[in-house]
Formats: structure tokens, sequence, C-alpha cells
């Protein structure tokens, strides 16, 4: 351990006793009890521990987690106290014992908000916006807290009447003050949230120059290469076009659903091949061992219509319906007679047939010479 | 020969398209802002009028909206995202094809559009088949839901069938197939299906 610092994982507070115990190598436990017993002597612990919070620097932490057990303890401890404090008060053992409560108020509200400001510089850290809600609802309980105490404490003291002329001499300085500087709050505050957007967007435009020069600007410069080659062309073109357009949509792109299998399955097949293969699909699912059954029948009667129809053009729609999901596989190419395949081909009937029966399916191939060749897989989804 | 005006905002694309089909159509003008399109639209009153969907100031949309004269319009966009695309539909467009479409699908495509048919690529199809889902509550029967017919012509069509050959599929007549297309683009056009509606909205911004 290198140095002393508030701990951010497993505090109940500030941090600074889990930190102590981290330096130390004592027990959390006793270094809090430590705290909680000096703060019976005329609120000492309270006093380090707050000075404490203020100057010792942070951990980082990457997990932020508060410790909800060592939270408890410690508000048990805090009740002990101060049940132990109220009852000494009627003894006549301390002076004006019933002080107690509204400065324990007082006390929490500081807490809540102290520990709220730690959380807002790590928000700020990270530039989100979450949990401001949370954020605003735990100031305004801390600073109610405070108030409530502080009204309360002078009450108890009887010193309420005299400190109201003065509370009100302050309070008018003090609306003066922020009047006068409410400006430069207003410049700062816009200042600071114009640098944060401004910030995003030049991480944005990055992101997109990065995307741009690895892709789209490698695939011009084969392009170039391949000027004479006609197919080759076409073939990056494709592949370029179709990785964009998942980039500037977001579609097609979620793995493991049954669509994006499908694009998928197109583009390789098009890589491999120098096909275009066409595919629209309606309605979508979650991947399960049956659909990707599927995937693989349509893969193999892709790759099929790819080698064999001698057409550039491979169509593949899929439709998904409350009881069963529906491939066709489609090429116009120059077709075949299904009945004189010989059995030792195994793309038709392992791949397609097979796969698709082992899972409760079935594979219907039509075709005829010279009008292409059409396959259709049907899977019942129950 | 059909007269047509190309509206595009790249000005690579039109001479291509150009190049193209102008042996087989009649390629009057070329515009290349929604203003442009307007007036030379309106001005030339030509049949077809071939419409690139995204283009500042609005798109394709804004040209169909803006335009008073009889010319109909066939969307050609490289976008595959559905609410662009339902969206020009809705305004008014005949069809949707994509730019990657041969120069053959393309002359056939404005001849139809010129006759009055409408133009399903079977992406469009795919699109129309989604958001017309029998599983979603309807306000309208007859304009909400399609029949039997109509989702069988669409599926061929999405499958990549010609009319010609889902004429010959499904036993009935290349003009019975396109009436059901025909009355699947009024659907489209003219039903308040909360998808439809969603898909159609702030485009504009853009």
């Amino acid at each position: 351990m290198s140095a002393l610092r508030r701990s951010v994982d497993g505090r109940a507070l500030g941090g600074i006793a889990s930190g102590i115990a981290a330096y130390s190598g004592l027990p959390v436990l006793v270094i809090r009890t430590a705290f909680v017993a000096l703060c019976l002597v005329n609120g000492l612990g309270l006093a380090v521990y707050a000075v404490m919070w203020v100057f010792l620097p942070q951990t980082d932490g990457r997990t932020f987690q508060s410790d909800r057990r060592a939270q408890a303890v410690l508000a048990g401890l805090l009740v002990l106290v101060a049940s132990t404090l109220s009852a000494l008060g009627p003894l006549g053992l301390l002076p004006g014992g019933s002080t107690v409560l509204p400065v324990l108020a007082a006390v929490a509200g500081l807490v809540l908000v102290w520990q709220q400001a730690d959380l807002a510089q790590r928000q700020r850290w990270r530039a989100t916006a979450s949990g401001s809600q949370t954020m605003l609802l735990r100031l305004g309980i801390g600073a109610a807290l405070m108030v409530a105490g502080l009204i309360g404490f002078l009450a108890q003291r009887g010193q309420l009447a005299s400190a109201r002329a003065g509370l009100l001499s302050t309070a008018v300085v003090v609306a003066g003050l922020a009047l006068l500087s409410s400006p430069w709050w207003v410049t700062m505050a816009s200042d600071l949230s114009n640098e944060r957007r401004e910030r995003i967007r030049s991480q944005e435009r990055a992101e997109v120059a990065a995307h741009v020069h690895d892709s789209v600007l490698q695939t011009l410069a084969l392009i170039q290469k391949s000027a004479s080659s006609p197919a080759e062309v076409t073939r990056l073109a494709r592949g370029q076009e179709r990785e964009l357009r998942s980039w500037l949509y977001r579609t097609g792109t979620s793995e493991g659903s049954l669509s994006g299998a499908l694009t998928q399955l197109a583009a390789d097949v098009e890589e491999s091949f120098q096909v275009e293969v066409d595919v629209v699909t309606v309605g979508d699912l979650a991947l399960t061992e049956k659909l990707a059954a599927v995937v693989s029948a349509t893969r193999e009667a892709v790759v099929n219509a790819a080698k064999h129809s001698g057409v550039g053009t491979v169509d593949v729609y899929c439709e998904v319906e409350p009881e069963q999901v529906t491939v066709f596989v489609r090429d116009r190419g120059r077709g075949f007679d299904p009945a004189t395949v010989p059995d030792d081909r195994h793309g038709l009937s392992g791949s397609v047939h097979g796969r698709m029966e082992r899972h409760g399916g079935v594979a219907v191939v039509r075709s005829s010479g010279g009008e292409g060749t059409e396959v259709r897989l049907e899977m019942p989804l129950s | 020969m059909t007269t047509v005006v190309l509206v595009d905002d790249h000005r690579m694309f039109r001479s291509g398209v150009r190049a193209e089909i102008g042996d087989r159509v009649d390629v009057v003008g070329e515009a290349s802002t929604v203003a442009e399109a307007i007036e030379l639209v309106d001005r030339l009153q030509p049949e077809v009028v071939l419409l690139d969907v995204h283009m500042p100031d609005g798109g394709g949309q804004a040209v169909i909206a803006g335009v008073t004269g009889p010319s109909r319009f066939l969307a050609l966009s490289v976008s595959d995202a559905a609410e662009d695309v339902i969206a020009v539909i809705r305004a008014g467009a005949r069809g949707y094809v994509t730019k990657t479409i041969s120069a053959d699908e393309l002359v056939d495509a404005v001849r139809r559009v010129a006759e009055g048919d409408a133009v399903f690529s079977p992406r469009l199809a795919g699109f129309v088949l989604d958001a017309f889902r029998s599983d979603v509550p309807v306000a309208d029967e007859e304009l909400d839901r399609l029949t039997a017919r109509e989702r069988e012509v669409l599926r061929l069509l999405a499958r990549g069938y010609a009319y010609k050959e889902i004429a010959a599929e499904l036993f009935i007549s290349l003009k019975t197939v396109e009436t059901h297309a025909s009355a699947v683009l009024r659907k489209l056009q003219l039903s308040n299906r909360r998808e439809l509606s969603r898909w159609a909205e702030g485009k504009d911004l853009r």
C-alpha cells in the first residue's frame, strides 16, 4: 500500500476508515469503532473524520460500490452513541443535552451532501448525466437536515431570537453577492457544458474518420488496383457497401438473430463466390438450435446456387410467422432435375434435406432445366 | 418513348443513369435540388420522375409534395432504411427500387410506373409485409389489412419473382397481379396503421 487514501470500494461514508484499514492493515471495524468512540470525546472523532474527508485524496477504484453491510454497522454504532448521549442528557451529565439530536441531524445532512459531492465529481469524469435526479434528491434532503439541525440547535439554546437578526443581515449580504456574481456563474456553467459538448463531438468525428479510413479508403485503394477486373471491383464494392450499411444503420449486425445470421451468410457467400446475394427478411427471432439448422441449410442452398446456377444473383427471402419460419432461396439459373441428382452428391441430400429433417423441418426443391431453382425450407417453431 | 426527368443531387449518378437508359427512355431534363426539381417537373410535365430519396432540403418527399402536375414518381435510393422508403411511398411515389438495379429492370420499372402500375422491389415488398404484419390490432379493416391474395403476391415479389412469374405461379392474369400490387400501394399510402405513421414521421429532420 503506497499512501493513505480514501477508499472508494467498501466505504460506508467517505471511505476514511476503510482507507486507514487498508493502509494500516487493521480490521476496518476496529478503526470505525475508534472513530465512534472518539466522537464521545467532545465530538473529536467527528472533527478528525471531517478533516480527513476533505484533505485525503480518493483512490481510483473503478467499481464505486458502497459497502451496504459496513453502512449498516456504522449506522448501528451511531444510533448507539446517540442513544447514550440522549440518556446522559436528562441525568444532567451533559450540558444542554437536548441539543444532541439537532447536531446529529446537521451532521447527517453534511455527510449526505459531502458524499454527493464525491459522487458528482466522479460522474463528471465519466461525462454521464445519469442519476441527476437522485443527486438532486440527496442534496435536497441533506440541506434540509442541515437547516433543521441548525434551527433546532439554536432553538434549544434559546438563541433563536437573537440569531434571527443576524441571519437576516447575513441572508441579505449573501443574496446580494449571489446576484452580483450571477453572470459569472452562468458563463462558467455554459462554458463548461460547451466544452464538454465540443469534446464529445470531436471524439465522434475521430471515430468516424478512423472508420472511414480503415474501411472505405482501404477498399477504394484496392478497387483502383483491381480496375482491370470488373468482377473483383464489383465484389469489393458490394462487400464495402454491406459493411458501411450495417455500420450506418446498425441493422443486420445483431449477433444471434436470424436476420443477422442470414445477412452474415450472404456476405460470406458473396466474398467466396462472385455472386450477389439479396436477402429480404420479414420478422425476426433469436437464434435457436433449430433456426441455426435453418441457417446452415440456407447457406448450403445459396452456395449450391452460386456454384451451379450460372447466374450472378441469388434471392433469399425469410419470413417469420407465428407457427413457423420459411426461407426461400431462388436463382434464375440453368436449373436441374432433382430426380437425377446422384445419391453421392452430399450438398443437397445431406446438408439441406437431412439437416432440416433432423430438426423437424422440411426442404422442398423445385427446379427444371432452364427455369432456375428454388429451395423452400420450412421449420415449425413449436 | 417515355419522358423522364432525373432528380438526384449527385451529378455522377444522373449521368450514369442517362448513359444506361437514355436510348430507351426520353430523358428530358435533370435537376439536382428540390426547388429546381419542382420547377422543372411542373414545366416539362414528364410522364415519370426518377427521384432520389435523400437530398438536402427535404429529399424526394419534398419534391412530391411540391409538384402540382400529373407526373408519376419512382423512388431510387441507396438507403435500406425502412422508414425512408415507406415515407417516400406514403408521400405518393408509385414505387421504389435500389440504385444497384440493372438497366433493363430500371427501364421496365419506368415503363410500368408510366402506365400507372406500382413497382415493388423485393426489399420494398419485405418492408410492406413487415409493416402489415397480421398480429397487430387494426382500426380500419379495409385499409389496415392485406387480403390473403395480396399477401401472397407480396411474398412472391419479396422472393424475387417478376410479375409474369407471379401470374404463372398463382394461375392469374398479369393484369390481376398489377391490380393487387396497386391495391397494396394504395393501402400503404392511405392506412393509418401505427407502424406506418411512425415510419413516416420526422423525416424532415434529415
